[in-house]
């Protein structure tokens, strides 16, 4: 138990687990946005890969990090663009649509990583962004090297959650994307546009999504390899039930997701990796993420149009 | 803009927009090749020929249809109820790791132990859906995430199993398991020719499907489930009974893509068996509309894709994942253009 103490108890170990909490919490916050404004986005781990993808391979053109943080978000709302279209106006559904956007931006990713890249055999590293010790509050002991010694990167992951929270509880354009996942017919009513909105949701929440798969290539990797989402999309859908579509606690739920997972890592290298077999430790995040489903499915308010289409002639 | 359904449909309305779709996954197929620097009707006739062109060619397309028509039967059914079994990768695992416990040492007469693994790769199979399912019943956790993080932990499983308790100690260090006796491999259909019983077993799957969604009443009742769950309960169809019932077959064909991938053509057990048949088998279902025996043709014609893109990328230099974005986009417009076989769009 002490050796479980000491690693809790370390600033290094805070200071991993905030890291592998940034991609999901730009995803997690993308995808909610889309299940605030009634559609389920599983394009999500796809549109991560491309994000990853699109994000390395810019920045591998030559172009500055920041660039590549733009470039992998406009990519993400190109594919969120397809799948609002097929989902939002012509009400397909949101299974099939978000499991053939997830497999398409897959695809083209690896399609033109190849087209690009035919020859090489080891991955091509990039320059990633580095760590940036705000000044003042990363010399606060424990919680200097813990939370502010992260990259730009992981900075902005907390910014955006921030956004994301004041905008859907406090602006009026929140209460109308709560009012369309809510209740389509009576926001139609009220004069807003169901389709727009649904649709400016699903495309912003995927240029999200795909800034989290950037990190994973521009501030963790360095290179981009095909299979280095690995799931992480689903988790982040997991993640949104968990935090009860609220940007707060899904961000919480971020955090100790991460937590647990920088935990089996480290547990693998204490003398109970050595009785385990290692794929139990790797296997525990997903069976979390089972587990914290079933817990919170329960008492969980599900945005009641979530997955409804609407359809302006139907009553 | 908003869709008014069409009462009763032209002809040009039911078969149009397919026909449009299957033209229009065509076209990117062009633009890919384009992009990717090489002639597009060269590569499209080497995709052809490289999936239909030879006897060769053939077997090896139906050989990798078998496993396709197993998950996409899976994946057929379960949507059917509305059920979303995204997990047909994890089951099938599931039965290729009975089939390797089952078939790696020889204990009885082969006309009883080769049913036996089959039987008992469907049973687990069928459970490793159940888990999902009853989640989803009793706490009503959504099984799409469920069934998704599945397959994750199943690969991790086998992959623990392939390095430990079942490793081939002649596998020179490559991660697989012990291989299934010889005598309980599925045999030939032809001798001589490379197509084992396994496909055999996938068409027959098929029309047993088709005859129970057609002639059963759990076909009715599975119907009814997924057309309106909330109506079907109300006219006493047991709802959650029939989901489960719906899940350990969807499992049950699942896992037998995993058994005759084992015992039909691989011989063993490693991490990377099925290169995402699960995945796929959900694009073989949407595509035939969730008609078993079109499964059959879309399966054939997936694994043509896949076959044929595969030859063709060691002839001419278009990446190989030119299959799986055509996949894709064959699905997407596939589903739109079903939709608008039944509905017409009003601009206003």
């Amino acid at each position: 138990m002490s050796m479980l103490w000491e690693i809790l108890i370390s600033a290094s170990f805070w200071a991993a687990a905030i890291r592998i909490a940034s991609p999901l919490i730009f995803a997690t916050m993308g995808e909610l946005i889309c299940e605030r404004a009634g559609v389920l986005n599983l394009g999500i781990e796809g549109i991560m890969v491309m994000g990853a993808f699109t994000g390395w391979f810019a920045v591998y053109l030559g172009m500055p990090l920041g660039m590549g943080v733009v470039v992998a978000f406009a990519s993400g709302m190109l594919f969120g663009l397809l799948h609002s279209v097929l989902t939002v106006p012509f009400g397909l559904s949101q299974h099939v649509v978000g499991l053939g956007v997830t497999l398409l931006a897959t695809a083209t990713a690896a399609f033109t990583y190849r087209l690009a890249l035919p020859e090489v055999t080891s991955p091509p590293r990039i320059e990633p962004f580095q760590p940036w010790e705000l000044p003042v509050l990363s010399d606060i002991p424990f919680f200097g090297e813990a939370l502010f010694s992260q990259t730009a990167l992981t900075y902005l992951a907390f910014l955006v959650a921030l956004a994301v929270a004041l905008v859907l509880t406090r602006t009026p354009l929140g209460l109308a994307l709560r009012a369309v996942g809510e209740n389509p017919a009576a926001a139609a009513a009220q004069g807003l546009s169901v389709t727009g909105l649904r649709m400016g949701a699903v495309i912003f929440g995927s240029g999200l999504m795909a800034v989290g798969g950037a990190f994973l290539t521009l501030s963790a990797f360095s290179s981009f390899f095909f299979d280095m989402v690995n799931g992480r999309g689903w988790i982040c859908i997991a993640l949104v039930v968990f935090g009860a579509w609220r940007p707060g606690k899904a961000v919480l739920g971020a955090i100790l997701f991460a937590a647990f997972d920088a935990l089996q890592v480290r547990l693998q290298q204490t003398p109970l990796g050595a009785v385990l077999p290692y794929q139990l430790f790797l296997a525990m995040p997903y069976i979390l993420s089972i587990l914290a489903l079933v817990v919170m499915s329960r008492r969980a308010e599900v945005p009641q149009a979530l997955m409804i289409p609407y359809n302006k002639g139907e009553r | 803009m908003r869709l008014e359904p069409v009462a009763n449909p032209t002809a040009a309305r039911r078969y149009g927009p397919p026909a449009l779709a299957l033209a229009a996954t065509v076209i990117v197929a062009s633009l890919l090749a384009l992009i990717a620097g090489a002639n597009p009707f060269a590569t499209l006739g080497l995709i052809i020929d490289g999936a239909f062109g030879s006897r060769f060619a053939l077997l090896e397309t139906l050989n990798r249809a078998t496993p396709l028509i197993f998950t996409g039967l899976a994946v057929a059914v379960a949507f059917r109820a509305k059920l979303w079994n995204i997990g047909a990768e994890a089951q099938l695992y599931a039965g290729a790791v009975v089939t390797v416990i089952v078939g790696s040492a020889s204990w009885g007469a082969v006309w009883l132990q080769l049913p036996a693994m089959a039987v008992l790769a469907v049973i687990a199979g069928a459970l490793v859906l159940l888990g999902p399912v009853i989640l989803k019943t009793r706490y009503g956790v959504d099984e799409v995430v469920t069934t998704l993080l599945f397959n994750f932990i199943m690969l991790l499983f086998v992959s623990y199993l392939v390095e430990g308790p079942l490793k081939d100690p002649a596998g020179m260090g490559w991660p697989k398991s012990v291989p299934v006796e010889k005598e309980l491999r599925l045999p030939r259909i032809v001798e001589g020719l490379r197509l084992h019983w396994g496909f055999a077993l996938a068409l027959i799957s098929a029309l047993a499907i088709w005859v129970m969604q057609t002639r059963t009443v759990l076909g009715y009742q599975i119907r009814a489930v997924g057309q309106n769950p909330r109506a079907a309960r109300f006219a006493g169809i047991p709802v959650n009974s029939v989901l489960v019932k719906t899940a350990l077959i969807s499992g049950g064909l699942a896992a037998l893509a995993g058994f005759s991938e084992v015992a039909g053509l691989k011989g063993h057990l490693s991490r990377d068996l099925s290169p995402g048949f699960g995945y796929t088998g959900i694009i073989v279902a949407m595509l035939a509309v969730l008609h078993p025996l079109g499964v059959i043709l879309t399966a054939l014609f997936m694994a043509g894709i896949f076959v044929g893109a595969d030859s063709m990328s060691r002839a001419a230099d278009v990446p190989t994942y030119i299959a799986d974005i055509l996949m894709a986009v064959a699905l997407l417009f596939m589903v739109l253009a079903i939709l608008l076989t039944r509905y017409r769009v009003v601009w206003r």
